[in-house]
């Protein structure tokens, strides 16, 4: 926030300066003005869409498996304790090993001392949120250990040397062209080179990958994981995916190491049921996913490790508003339809978690502390579409309201500006006098509407003009009418 | 103090608005949802289901119709199985308990001892039988059973052949999720290897086997 | 505004007025969405006790009168943009739709992405403006393709919102408050 702005960029620093927190709205306003970008998150977007709608609209139940999911999610999370007791002995009894790590770091250290202990030094990776958010790879790479990610998504970004934007699509903010583009110039530096006629279509870009990636599956001896669910009763992982690299790393290495979420459990094996339709409906709009990999401890002789990771969970957990966040299965149906994700784009969200779950989860799970950070509440119009779409029946407005109370009631620097403003409208709609006065005196210098507003409401004039005060207020008219 | 130990302290300091003697069980979960449905008879609705994903379906039941001359009906869908392995040529993996009838005339090579997985990956295709199939999502279940074998193995070669007896079909999840057992490796199968990683628009074909082919007998 | 961006103390107090005010009738009647909707779904929160009987106008018209056709006149066609609030927090429906074809001379157009939110959302709009305007472009793009001469809606800030945008883009279209429509006639159109 230092230095001139050109008068694009201008609105936006002066606003950031109202609210004292430019992170997101700077980062957002960057993406609307990149049109490829806009055009690749409308389309893909808007696709999701449809399909969505369209599977869930033929399930006849739908509004009963979104309640039975939510409370299944409650209950583990009011006796959370007590789940992870119980899948921790369930995972141990089926032989495994679990480990429990406090925070990020401790994550890390746990995974790369168990890939260490194998004389490994390089890995394959099922797409995982967990192991995005403690940033894994960059730990087990200062360790000396190769990461590859073979998501297709996750390939592409990682080959990209760029950053996830959406939960389940992690390069949604890339078209078919620019995936050739990284394809073609990044693939023969990790392995296999691109094709050199490699065309852009769907079809080609995914043949690519499967041969770009064959071999180093036929090699593994480590694959790392997360996981869509760990059931307590039984012990049993569950793994959701597309495209078969999952059951890839999941089955072929002969060391298995899954880092997973403590909100991620469900009490008992029957709970799947609800999930199990819920889940795939809702995040690529299919009846089913293409593979789903289930498994209880040390499968076919397969060496197990399972990370518990706490890392803020258990904050959130204390918030009993924002506690519902922790509901999530990360389905990102949110994403898809919040109007703002699709102009803003996921990066903007500075978080692996973006979108309107992002926007109550990343403030609770690092703490309110950053511009950023705190910038995130209020990246949304409170329009609810993420609520109507959530399939736990998370309330994401009502958590993004909550946490603008504390963000409000810290008074970060700007503020103090907004406070006083806030105070003195509060003031003026309070008093019958002052209003009737204020619109009085608006109808009748109406003429006087200014085409620009000063300070941080120049936000508002960059793009829209202020409307003209009626020439008598409604309390005028009934005077004269009633 | 252990982290297990800080982890569980935190959750419990955590859930201090949870009454103490509140047990699990007291949060009431509601259950009104189907567990089961009628409708749509469940072997047109899994082919339905099947087809939408792209996987290629047989039904024995009309095939027999033209093999008339064969009395015994499990005869029949024996030698469709293998009919359409032969068709299809190339050196086909089978797991332990395949029956030999469905592998007659069939370049096979039995999972035991255990392939390495360059030979998995040299293998043209791989028949298996399945735990149970859900018809409203299309979706076929392994368990590892002697029939299915290991994971690896109807997931690195390129064309799954699947056998589905009619008595192994359920029409929802919930059914199939109560006939499971949860301590067995389970592989959920609907449709070939797909992705939508692309601008959001599904494409069949990844690592998984490309081609998946379900005969129901 | 004060409650959605995180002023509650403020926002208390005003929610203790509007209680004290509207407490005692049989019917309080909003015309707007979003002000129902705090009112019923969010002073709760506030530990503030909704004043009873608060009615978006639409849902007063059609489920407490009983009325769908109240004689309007308004030779005119209009596209309707249902406002976040009515849709998803009120859940009013088609109501509005239904007044607004029963008035007389009016031809209701339909509007693309109609549930998709304008981008205004209180202080949104200053906060995040590139954003919000957007958002606003695109919902104008879809007002501009159904051709109406008219845009309507059951809530002032939207109106603002979409209305700003089209009178600085200057393109030829009126935004008009649901409540306006159906009080125009032939004797006094609007």
């Amino acid at each position: 926030m230092t230095g001139a702005r050109a008068r694009g960029a201008g609105a936006t620093g002066v606003s950031g300066t109202f609210v004292g927190m430019p992170a997101f709205p700077i980062a957002s306003a960057k993406a609307v003005g990149d049109s490829q970008l806009r055009h690749n998150l409308h389309k893909a977007t808007h696709t999701i869409r449809g399909k969505r709608a369209a599977v869930v609209g033929e399930q006849p139940d739908w509004t009963e498996l979104r309640a039975a999911g939510a409370a299944i999610k409650n209950r583990v999370l009011r006796h959370l304790d007590v789940y992870l007791e119980q899948l921790e002995a369930a995972v141990v009894k089926a032989g495994g090993h679990v480990h429990w790590a406090a925070d990020a770091a401790e994550a890390n250290r746990i995974v790369t001392a168990l890939v260490k202990a194998t004389g490994e030094t390089e890995v394959v990776k099922v797409k995982s949120m967990a192991t995005q958010e403690i940033e894994l790879n960059e730990a087990l790479a200062d360790a000396g250990i190769t990461a590859y990610e073979t998501d297709l998504a996750e390939l592409i970004v990682q080959l990209g040397d760029d950053r996830p934007s959406h939960i389940l699509v992690p390069a949604i903010h890339r078209n078919r062209a620019e995936i050739r583009e990284i394809f073609q110039r990044s693939m023969s530096e990790w392995g296999r080179p691109a094709p050199a006629d490699l065309a852009d279509d769907p079809p080609a870009l995914a043949e690519a990958a499967r041969l770009h990636l064959r071999e180093r599956f036929l090699a593994a001896k480590v694959g790392i994981s997360g996981a869509n669910f760990a059931v307590a009763e039984t012990g049993t992982l569950v793994v959701l995916e597309s495209e078969g690299n999952g059951r890839m790393c999941l089955t072929l290495p002969e060391t298995l190491i899954s880092v997973v979420g403590i909100e991620k459990l469900v009490p008992t094996w029957q709970d799947l049921e609800v999930f199990m339709q819920t889940l795939p409906r809702s995040s690529t709009g299919e009846r089913m996913n293409p593979y789903t990999s289930m498994w209880t401890g040390a499968a076919e002789g397969q060496e197990f490790h399972l990370v518990l990771l706490d890392n803020g969970r258990t904050d959130v957990l204390a918030d009993q508003v924002g506690r519902q966040a922790l509901r999530c299965i990360r389905c990102s149906a949110c994403l898809n339809v919040c109007p703002v994700y699709e102009r803003a784009g996921g990066h903007a969200y500075g978080s692996v978690y973006p979108g309107p779950i992002g926007a109550i989860l990343t403030p609770q799970l690092r703490g309110m502390s950053s511009e950023l950070d705190e910038s995130l509440p209020y990246a949304s119009t409170l329009c609810g579409a993420c609520y109507d779409v959530c399939p736990v029946e998370i309330n994401i407005p009502e958590v993004l309201l909550d946490l603008r109370a504390k963000v409000a009631a810290a008074g970060g620097k700007g503020h103090r500006v907004e406070r006083l403003a806030m105070a003195g409208a509060r003031r003026v709609l309070e008093s019958p006098g002052l209003l009737k006065a204020g619109q009085r005196a608006a109808g009748r210098f109406r003429r006087l509407t200014p085409r620009r507003l000063p300070g941080p409401l120049a936000g508002w004039t960059d793009t829209r003009d202020i409307p003209a005060p009626p020439p008598q207020s409604f309390r005028e008219w009934w005077e004269r009418n009633r | 103090m252990s982290t297990r130990d800080q982890i569980l302290a935190k959750v419990r300091a955590a859930l201090a608005d949870v009454p103490a003697d509140e047990r699990p069980e007291d949060v009431a979960v509601p259950r009104d949802y189907q567990r089961s449905r009628a409708g749509t008879d469940i072997v047109d609705l899994l082919i339905d289901r099947l087809v939408d994903y792209k996987a290629v379906v047989h039904h024995t039941a009309s095939a027999a119709v033209g093999a008339a001359g064969h009395a015994d009906a499990s005869g029949v869908a024996d030698a469709v199985v293998a009919r359409l392995l032969v068709a299809r040529g190339g050196r086909i993996g089978a797991p332990v308990g395949v029956p030999e009838e469905w592998l007659e005339g069939v370049d096979a090579v039995r999972d035991d001892p255990v392939l390495p997985a360059a030979e998995l990956d040299a293998l043209d295709g791989v028949v298996t039988g399945c735990a149970l199939a859900i018809a409203e999502t299309g979706t076929i279940v392994l368990d590892g059973s002697p029939d299915q074998g290991r994971r690896a193995l109807t997931l690195v070669p390129d064309h799954h052949l699947c056998v589905v007896r009619l008595d192994q079909i359920v029409r929802t999840v919930p059914e199939a999720l109560a006939r499971l057992d949860p301590s067995r490796p389970l592989t959920w199968i609907s449709g070939p290897s797909a992705t939508s990683d692309i601008e959001l628009d599904r494409v069949e074909g990844v690592h998984g086997p490309r081609t998946l082919e379900v005969v129901i007998i | 505004m004060h409650f959605n961006t995180g002023y509650r103390a403020d926002a208390e107090l005003l929610a203790r007025r509007v209680g004290e005010i509207f407490t005692g009738y049989d019917a309080v009647v909003m015309p707007s969405g979003s002000c129902a909707a705090m009112v019923r779904e969010w002073y709760p929160t506030l530990g503030v006790e909704p004043p009873s009987g608060v009615y978006e106008l639409s849902e007063f018209l059609v489920d407490v009168l009983g009325v769908v056709d109240v004689g309007a006149y308004f030779p005119h066609t209009v596209t309707y943009h249902p406002t976040c609030h009515s849709l998803r927090s009120l859940r009013v429906g088609t109501r509005p739709e239904k007044l607004l074809s029963a008035v007389r001379g009016l031809k209701l157009l339909p509007l693309g992405g109609a549930d998709e939110c304008c981008g205004f959302g209180g202080t949104f709009s200053v906060k995040n403006p590139a954003v919000s305007a957007a958002m606003c472009t695109d919902k104008v793009r879809n007002v501009l393709d159904t051709g109406a001469e008219v845009l309507c809606a059951a809530d002032n800030s939207c109106l603002m919102h979409i209305g700003g945008t089209m009178r600085r883009q200057r393109a030829g279209v009126r935004t008009m408050h649901l409540a306006q429509i159906l009080a125009s006639t032939e004797e006094e159109p609007a």
